[in-house]
């Protein structure tokens, strides 16, 4: 599906606050604009992105159609547990994609 | 009212010099900003006279200030346009996992390893890896190619490149897979100052550039280098005026929401400037380009730059 750019430390002591950014290629076509053919261009965007720590939820967004195409959504947690941090994106059409990082942590 | 003359002045005023008197109305606005003699003045004593003086205070105080201005920027104040844009942009431009064009180039180096044409080669095949083949290589286009016996710039090397050893299709200006190549080509350039020859072959074509880049065009009947040269660093709309240094190209432009060429960029300005754009490949924007290049040489390569 699309390209998404992730970065995690790859390590963290625990306790430590860590960030994450997330990078996604996607239109986010809003649905307002008008094509050169002066048909509206459909509406096409990503509504929901997930983040969650070894099954955990740590971060939650809903997106709008004023987020700017290839959202970049950086944002904190603390490092608890060595192990997964999942990342799923889903269009408004339901289509999801996830990806992961690793990271250990002391 | 002195200080809007000031500002249409400086919008359409220049002096005329044998390199940049192209423009059918440069002789016309030149004479009008000379002082006006007292004596063919239709107006009145007093204060009159004074609004007077002042007209030919700011007259001349304009005719010293457009004649000084008329030249290159020197070597030593030229700056990046990332100088010129917000903090935040440029930290997003120098974070490979913040700036949005890396999506782009990552989509680069899939095509660099993907098959292609007759020939069935991709550009790895005889390129190998481009971080060690393409370094510095976008800092040199443009440059002349001696099969069509003018300049290309990177995004037509990479179509002859296709045509001539893939035996592949060019691929369209402006699309996302040249667009791609370019983005990631030119990233392993990054930090690399900019060196497009300047021998006796392509100083023609660079000359032309410059004439273009000096020409008055379109309804506003604007210069390229009335903007770039004389004026930056000042604002237009509440946005400062950059010295158009092509450094950073393809950029990835947040207007567009979108990874764009250079060629994209100038043709943008050219419709800003009520001039109707040179279309995609045509020489006269890839002498554009040469010259731009030519005048950022020594500049450290930022593609793919994050503009506003």
């Amino acid at each position: 599906m699309a390209r998404a750019l992730i970065h995690v430390p790859a390590s963290a002591k625990k306790g430590d606050v860590i960030e994450i950014k997330t990078l996604i290629s996607h239109v986010m076509e809003t649905g307002y604009r008008i094509g050169i053919t002066g048909q509206p261009i459909p509406r096409d965007i990503i509504d929901d992105f997930v983040c969650t720590y070894n099954g955990e939820e740590v971060f939650h967004a809903t997106l709008y159609p004023a987020i700017a195409a290839n959202p970049y959504i950086t944002f904190f947690t603390v490092a608890t547990e060595s192990g997964t941090l999942a990342f799923s994106w889903t269009d408004q059409h339901g289509a999801t994609q996830v990806q992961t990082a690793a990271i250990t942590v002391e | 009212m002195s200080r809007a003359l000031l500002r249409v002045a400086g919008l359409l005023m220049r002096a005329p010099s044998p390199q940049r008197g192209e423009g059918w109305g440069e002789g016309a606005r030149a004479s009008r900003s000379e002082p006006p003699h007292p004596t063919l003045s239709p107006l009145g004593r007093g204060s009159s006279t004074c609004r007077l003086r002042i007209a030919i205070c700011v007259s001349a105080l304009l005719v010293g200030v457009v004649v000084a201005r008329a030249a290159d920027i020197p070597l030593d104040q030229r700056r990046s346009d990332s100088d010129f844009i917000s903090a935040d942009t440029r930290a997003m431009q120098n974070d490979d996992t913040a700036n949005p064009a890396m999506l782009v180039v990552l989509d680069g180096e899939t095509l660099w390893n993907t098959k292609a044409g007759a020939t069935n080669k991709s550009c790895a095949d005889c390129h190998g890896d481009a971080a060690n083949s393409m370094k510095g290589v976008a800092a040199r286009y443009p440059a002349f190619a001696a099969e069509l016996g003018r300049p290309v710039d990177l995004e037509q090397q990479i179509n002859l490149s296709r045509i001539t050893d893939q035996k592949a299709e060019a691929l369209a200006f402006e699309s996302k897979e040249l667009l791609a190549l370019t983005a990631y080509i030119a990233r392993q350039s990054r930090g690399m100052p900019v060196a497009v020859k300047d021998d006796a072959v392509s100083k023609p074509f660079i000359d032309a550039g410059r004439a273009l880049f000096e020409q008055r065009q379109g309804q506003l009947e604007l210069s390229c280098a009335q903007c770039h040269d004389d004026n930056w660093g000042k604002k237009l709309a509440g946005n400062p005026v950059p010295q158009a240094m092509a450094n950073g190209y393809p950029i990835y432009r947040l207007e567009w929401q979108e990874v764009g060429s250079l060629q994209r960029r100038l043709r943008n300005c050219l419709s800003g400037m009520r001039a109707e754009p040179y279309d995609f490949g045509s020489p006269e924007l890839v002498d554009l380009e040469y010259f731009l290049m030519w005048r950022a040489r020594g500049l450290a390569m930022e593609s793919p730059a994050v503009r506003p």
